[in-house]
């Protein structure tokens, strides 16, 4: 067994532990951690894959950016103590039937397909071609979808300020509720 | 490199992850939770793209870039979905899916 074959089990077991953890857990702040373990070895299966530039997007954006934005918001909506009730029995039995199937499904699908690979040189990935690429207009350019990302992104800035901003009709509609 | 390893093996690690993430969409009540399912989907699609990539068509860039978009796409929508349950919370008090069940209408 080489050493990739080791660093890949290591990676896939803890993927697998904690991304059940992470639906499982009863305590919302530990569920957050068991996540973030999933994002931080998901990286270590992009550098194996050898695109180190989306493994540093992966540890810098999920695991810095996305993780951290939940467990402010935990903080600031529930109780850090508070354990949850677990799920009715029938709705625990019935969703891990229904995904347990379409697992087995995917898998066996997937293990009966004969995947057959190019024989094409492989493309070394650096940031140079992932810089021209993206910025490119020629037939392997990347600049609409670019463009279109930026925009979304911006759009996505402002609605969740505006969205998230204080007063205005969130107030008079809390005060219609309460009256009610 | 990813030498000795089977392209089928990253497909089931996905097909797992995957598989939990629906499972915690459909038993979570709590909808940051619900968010942290919705997470795990997206990240294990992005493995998908990137082993179909290195191992089918190491020649060509598209599940490399398709990756980035998607995490783009996750990183916009936590970000909007985090402030509307802050503003959910403010007006019910609560972020359980089963007592918002009122809309502005």
């Amino acid at each position: 067994m080489t050493a990739n074959q080791i660093m890949f089990i290591l990676f896939a077991l803890m993927i697998i532990v904690f991304s059940i953890l992470t639906v499982t857990s009863r305590k919302i702040l530990r569920a957050a951690t068991f996540l973030l373990f999933v994002l931080v070895s998901t990286s270590g299966l992009y550098f194996m894959l050898n695109y180190q530039f989306l493994a540093a997007i992966q540890l810098t954006l999920y695991a810095g950016g996305i993780v951290v934005l939940i467990i402010f918001s935990i903080l600031l909506t529930s109780h850090i103590n508070q354990k949850f009730e677990s799920p009715g029995l029938k709705k625990v039995i019935f969703s891990a039937l229904a995904s347990a199937a379409g697992a087995i499904l995917a898998i066996v699908t997937l293990l009966d397909y004969n995947f057959s690979a190019t024989t094409e040189a492989a493309k070394e990935v650096d940031m140079n071609l992932i810089g021209k690429s993206l910025l490119s207009v020629e037939y392997d350019g990347y600049i609409l979808p670019f463009e279109v990302i930026s925009i979304l992104l911006l759009a996505a800035m402002i609605g969740a300020i505006v969205i998230a901003k204080k007063g205005g009709p969130a107030k008079i509609q809390s005060t219609i509720l309460n009256k009610e | 490199m990813s030498t000795g390893i089977p392209v089928q093996y990253f497909l089931i690690l996905a097909t797992i992850m995957f598989f939990a993430g629906v499972y915690g969409f459909l038993t979570r009540r709590n909808l940051i939770t619900i968010l942290m399912s919705v997470e795990l989907i997206l990240n294990s699609v992005n493995i998908n793209f990137l082993a179909f990539n290195r191992y089918l068509y190491p020649h060509k860039l598209e599940g490399m870039f398709f990756s980035l978009f998607v995490i783009a796409v996750a990183a916009c929508e936590a970000a909007v979905a985090i402030a509307i349950i802050i503003n959910i919370y403010r007006r019910f008090t609560t972020i359980n899916v089963e007592d918002v069940n009122e809309m502005k209408f």
